[in-house]
């Protein structure tokens, strides 16, 4: 596993189920070295763990030292695996060479992105909802992109997240000091609202029942359960924003692998330039997680309580706090748009989305309760009763396959494991096939 | 108009605003697209009545953007540059100004980056999420290139995609509750950034400062450093060496001093050596070089200037182990917390790039272009020197600080910009201390810098 995270040899310190100390330490608190009189950021106190993914690979890591020969497949962190198409990291390439040429050397680049690429984002993906290519922020990515977002919007703001929902939203929430303390007993944020979302509700939370929050961030396709909402949810949850003047911040990172007509976008519902922020990511669209590339919209049309433009905000959040993704990486993103590139990525997307296919089949031939799969590269399984740190450690000792645990999600994840679906076919068919074997043999596993 | 009481006035010259910048302007171009909607400009024009009744949401802004006076500085020169050019298209306009570096990054490097983007369209090759702090390759061969012999090692060294970045990550770390202190004038991010944390109070017109800040006055009185005697205890200190905008370089004498009052004040140093390898004389070129640096720094750092990289973005910072907290807990574990979470990672390319620089012959190339700017930087120095100017800098960095006394430096920018269509950067848009001072960046063609000498002479002889 060539990620190796400097997290894994820190201190960890982490309250998960089970209760344990992982504790590699290297740094412990110091009793005689000079001590700074600066206070620690209370906000980073309130943390409760390590990140959620460094620490899958932590798990990953003890678990091949303790098994040396095992051939642990990973379908934990949501990591591409396949080839960037050729003509895409071409581009990059020749970029580059240009870049030691007078004619082809470019020094900063505007902070809001290159403007040849915003373009071709607002034409590739927003052109039936007009977004100008002046709302299009290109970034070095949606975690990054969400951080920068609460910087804008600052402590005083409330939020609400899906329950389970992509960890970012919630941890950089605290971060920033909007989410108040965690409570034990709950598994939440005092300050943040947590709306359920699973099979009972068709993984669209009941609006009716939600209070108003100052900021609504929904995933689209979602990581980690897979569902797509469809256009009805997202009317409704549109009109909700609406009616109580709230910003939705919508995650459209996995738009490319829906299936049926789900919305790929938020714009495409009427009425959501005025209340809709939308962040998206050339991560899982075009192999691009180590490249770095992603963008945020932001519409003109969308205003503070004072009348004051968000857009204004974010775009001084732009310039003072970031200074433009990679220009290396952004000539890649203009190759991917192009119709050659575009058509070269839709191929590694059906690849992982086959792969999908055949866990969603096996898991579903096991008889067991599998969601997601279908417009989303993640598969969500349902194991009713169980604790999901449990399942996570049983499948990893028994099949040496990393997962991820539902839990780390939110608490409405407790009883679930994501399956995510990049990898190398044949180890998505061996995994599936070790899967078999543990399920199968065991009636009641859990 | 309701969005009036969001604009405050500016600390630059009336004849322009702060947010006069449209908001999709593409700072480096030479076109300059204004938004449809141009509501946000302060020079009297009417609000469009589709305004008065355009839908809120009731989200309120974040009153801590609201306390900044302007827009980000360099995007404003920006702006004052592409105006320029649309009232005189023919002019050739030198640009002196923003620190953007011009030369074609040297082919070791860019052959590296090449080949990387190529891997990654094999199945070999291909790599996906990197380590949030960086290749391992690069953290190590930036620990031994600049840290050996001075304890720092690689787990203490986080890459990044720029040292701007990285001080706003910096600030997240420590959040709102935090004081700081920053030299005057200063590189603008240090304190745009508190601004928007949290950490300060409001923008005082009259002394042209924030509430809450303590700015440590650095003039050619004091040898730009500060009478650290009169300075007042604060969480963080900001020191940026060789400095940007003045190119003055901390002895270590001064440094064993800065050490020493943070060590006294239980604070914690952001030193910022972007510029390290400028240095001509023998100055420090980390603040580990001084014992006890440890327990109370930070150092960032960046390959933008070293090595033309202020478009493919790479830069680190250094958080020792025995850097700790009030009540114990390493600050590093806290910015490692950030890193993973608020960041993923420097792009491999560039990273790919980085670590090509620190080759061999990826030093050297990089020491030819960094002697290229600096030989910019003399004729520039001379030039101002033969014109009777009282100069600063240009030594120990690739700006130029030239003194106006009792004129206001966006007058001074204008007045060079008008007259000779040479982009330089005001003094005071680094602070109140900056004002009277013109910088002069070194950065550009040797013909562009030749032909902006000429012109300076015209004008001032």
């Amino acid at each position: 596993m060539y990620k190796l995270s400097a997290c894994c040899s820190m201190a960890c310190g982490i309250s998960l189920h089970p209760k344990m100390v992982l504790a590699s330490l290297r740094i412990r608190k110091q009793g005689n070295g000079h001590r700074t009189n600066v206070p620690r950021n209370v906000n980073l106190e309130k943390l409760q763990n390590n990140y959620l993914f460094p620490e899958i690979s932590k798990r990953e890591l003890q678990h091949m030292d303790k098994y040396p020969n095992a051939k642990v497949i990973s379908l934990g962190i949501g990591d591409t695996t396949e080839p960037i198409p050729e003509k895409i990291s071409l581009s990059m390439a020749n970029y580059a060479r240009a870049l030691s040429t007078a004619d082809g050397y470019r020094g900063y680049g505007a902070e809001q992105g290159n403007q040849a690429l915003r373009k071709a984002i607002a034409e590739t993906f927003y052109k039936d909802v007009v977004i100008k290519d002046t709302e299009v922020f290109v970034s070095d990515g949606s975690q990054c992109d969400i951080s920068r977002l609460q910087l804008l919007l600052g402590s005083k703001v409330t939020i609400a997240v899906q329950d389970p929902s992509f960890p970012a939203y919630i941890d950089s929430s605290v971060i920033i000091g909007q989410a108040g303390d965690f409570q034990d007993k709950t598994g939440k944020y005092q300050n943040i609202e947590y709306m359920p979302c699973g099979p009972k509700n068709n993984f669209f939370p009941d609006l009716a029942t939600t209070p108003r929050t100052d900021i609504i961030f929904f995933c689209s396709p979602n990581n980690p359960t897979g569902h797509a909402a469809t256009r009805k949810q997202l009317q409704q949850l549109v009109e909700f924003a609406r009616d109580n003047g709230s910003i939705i911040i919508f995650d459209s990172a996995y738009a490319a692998y829906i299936t049926d007509d789900s919305p790929k976008s938020i714009f495409e519902i009427p009425g959501a330039k005025e209340v809709a922020i939308e962040i998206s990511s050339f991560s899982k669209f075009a192999g691009f997680t180590g490249v770095r590339l992603g963008w945020t919209v932001v519409p003109e049309e969308l205003l503070f309580s004072s009348g004051f433009p968000v857009i204004n905000d974010f775009n001084r959040i732009v310039c003072t706090c970031f200074n433009g993704a990679s220009n290396i990486a952004q000539a890649g993103g203009l190759a991917c748009l192009s119709s050659e590139g575009f058509q070269a990525i839709r191929s590694v997307i059906d690849y992982y989305k086959e792969n999908a296919n055949i866990l969603v089949d096996t898991f579903a031939s096991l008889g067991l309760n599998v969601y997601g799969g279908v417009n989303a590269p993640y598969v969500w399984v349902h194991f009713p009763g169980s604790k999901s740190w449990s399942i996570f450690s049983e499948i990893l000792e028994k099949t040496h396959i990393i997962t991820v645990p539902g839990s780390g999600f939110g608490p409405g994840g407790a009883e679930y494991i994501r399956i995510s679906a990049f990898g190398q076919r044949d180890r998505i068919i061996e995994a599936s096939w070790r899967l078999e074997k543990l399920f199968s043999k065991e009636k009641n596993p859990f | 108009m309701p969005l009036m009481s969001d604009l405050s006035t500016s600390m630059i010259s009336s004849s322009s605003s702060a947010f006069l910048a449209p908001i999709s302007f593409n700072s480096r171009a030479q076109t300059v697209s204004v938004p449809v909607k141009s509501i946000n400009i302060v020079k009297c024009v009417a609000t469009p009545q589709e305004q008065q009744t355009a839908y809120k949401t009731n989200v309120s802004r974040n009153a801590n953007i609201a306390k900044l006076q302007a827009g980000y500085l360099f995007p404003e020169v920006a702006r004052r540059r592409a105006a320029h050019l649309l009232k005189y298209p023919n002019a050739q306009v030198i640009s002196l100004g923003i620190g953007d570096t011009t030369e074609p990054i040297p082919e070791v490097i860019t052959s590296a980056m090449a080949k990387r983007s190529r891997a990654l369209s094999t199945l070999e090759g291909y790599s996906g999420y990197g380590a949030e702090q960086g290749e391992k390759a690069l953290r190590a061969a930036l620990a031994s290139t600049f840290y050996r012999k001075l304890g720092i090692e690689d787990d203490d060294i986080f890459v990044s995609d720029g040292a701007k970045c990285d001080i706003s990550r910096l600030q997240v770390v420590f959040g709102s509750n935090v004081s700081m202190a920053v030299q005057d004038p200063s590189y603008p991010a240090y304190v745009d950034s508190s601004v928007i944390m949290g950490q300060t109070g409001q923008f005082q017109k009259d002394v042209e400062k924030y509430a809450n800040i303590e700015y440590m006055r650095c003039t050619p009185e004091n040898g730009f450093f500060p009478d650290l005697s009169t300075v007042a205890r604060t969480d963080i200190i900001f020191f940026c060496s060789p400095n940007n905008p003045t190119g003055a370089a901390a002895t270590r004498e001064q440094l064993i001093r800065l050490v020493q009052f943070a060590k006294d004040n239980g604070s914690i140093i952001v030193y910022d050596s972007a510029y390290a390898l400028y240095m001509l004389d023998d100055n420090p070129r980390s603040i580990f070089e001084i014992p006890g640096a440890k327990e109370v720094a930070i150092e960032t750092s960046s390959f933008s200037k070293y090595a033309g990289f202020t478009g493919v973005r790479l830069g680190w910072t250094v958080v020792p182990k025995q850097l700790l907290f009030s009540d114990g807990f390493p600050v590093a574990k806290d910015f490692n917390r950030i890193v993973c979470t608020c960041f993923n990672g420097a792009s491999n390319i560039a990273q790919a790039g980085g670590l090509a620089c620190l080759s061999p012959e990826g030093l050297e190339a990089m020491q030819e272009v960094i002697g290229f700017y600096k030989e910019n930087t003399n004729i520039i120095v001379d030039t101002f020197n033969s014109l009777g100017f009282k100069v600063y800098g240009g030594k120990n960095a690739p700006y130029v600080w030239v003194h106006f006394p009792g004129q206001n430096s966006w007058d001074v920018f204008s007045e060079i910009l008008e007259k000779t269509h040479i982009v330089t950067t005001p003094g005071s848009g680094f602070g109140p201390g900056g004002e009277g001072f013109i910088r002069v960046s070194a950065f550009g063609h040797r013909e562009n810098v030749l032909e902006a000498c000429r012109r300076f002479k015209q004008l001032y002889n």
